[in-house]
């Protein structure tokens, strides 16, 4: 399987995924841990992936959505953005409602 | 020619902004182990008529395009505040 099918596999399977620097416990990077206070704001129960363990999902990650950063939300398999553009769904409220979404 | 310098000349090139603020905030994260390849962390508010109607991931695409190479190499992180003027 390709690093591209994993991606796509992880993501399908997991409807809140977060790819990020570090553990939600012990992010490695501040976006990291803004993207993790973020989901935990919102009440997200997610999963993810430290892409610091694994160099074939760090850069494959970038690929598969082309976007150059780490963190990347991904909701239903469906690409939500990075920390800043969680940040602006968080504030406005929308951020809430596809995490709403998935749990229902 | 500084990070900074390039930043400000790729991103006036391609996006004309009427502001456009960066800030270096790479000495705030020096060490830890996300930053290990080097690379700066930087600030950008930036308004353009180029983002009128387009959405914050479209927007964020266009500032990642017009850097290209400088996201794998020169900057490690980077925030990004994008405005269309009508937003100001």
């Amino acid at each position: 399987m390709s690093i591209q099918d994993t991606i796509r596999e992880q993501v399908t399977e997991n409807p809140v995924m977060l790819y990020m620097k570090g553990s939600p416990d012990f992010p490695q990077c501040g976006f990291s841990g803004k993207a993790v206070q973020i989901l935990q704001a919102v009440g997200a129960d997610f999963n993810s992936v430290d892409v610091l363990r694994d160099n074939e999902i760090r850069e494959g990650i970038k690929q598969f959505s082309n976007w150059p950063t780490i963190p990347q939300l991904y909701i239903n398999g469906e690409f939500v953005g990075g920390s800043d553009i969680m940040m602006e769904l968080y504030q406005n409220g929308e951020l809430q409602k596809l995490v709403d979404a998935v749990k229902s | 020619m500084s990070t900074v310098e390039r930043i400000e000349q790729r991103l006036t090139a391609a996006l004309q902004p009427e502001s456009l603020h960066i800030e270096d905030e790479s000495s705030q994260h020096a060490g830890h182990a996300g930053a290990a390849s080097g690379g700066g962390h930087y600030h950008v508010m930036l308004v353009s008529p180029r983002f009128s109607g387009q959405n914050t991931v479209a927007r964020h695409r266009m500032v990642y395009d017009a850097l290209g190479d400088m996201m794998q190499k020169d900057i490690h992180a980077l925030a990004l505040k994008l405005y269309a003027p009508e937003e100001i």
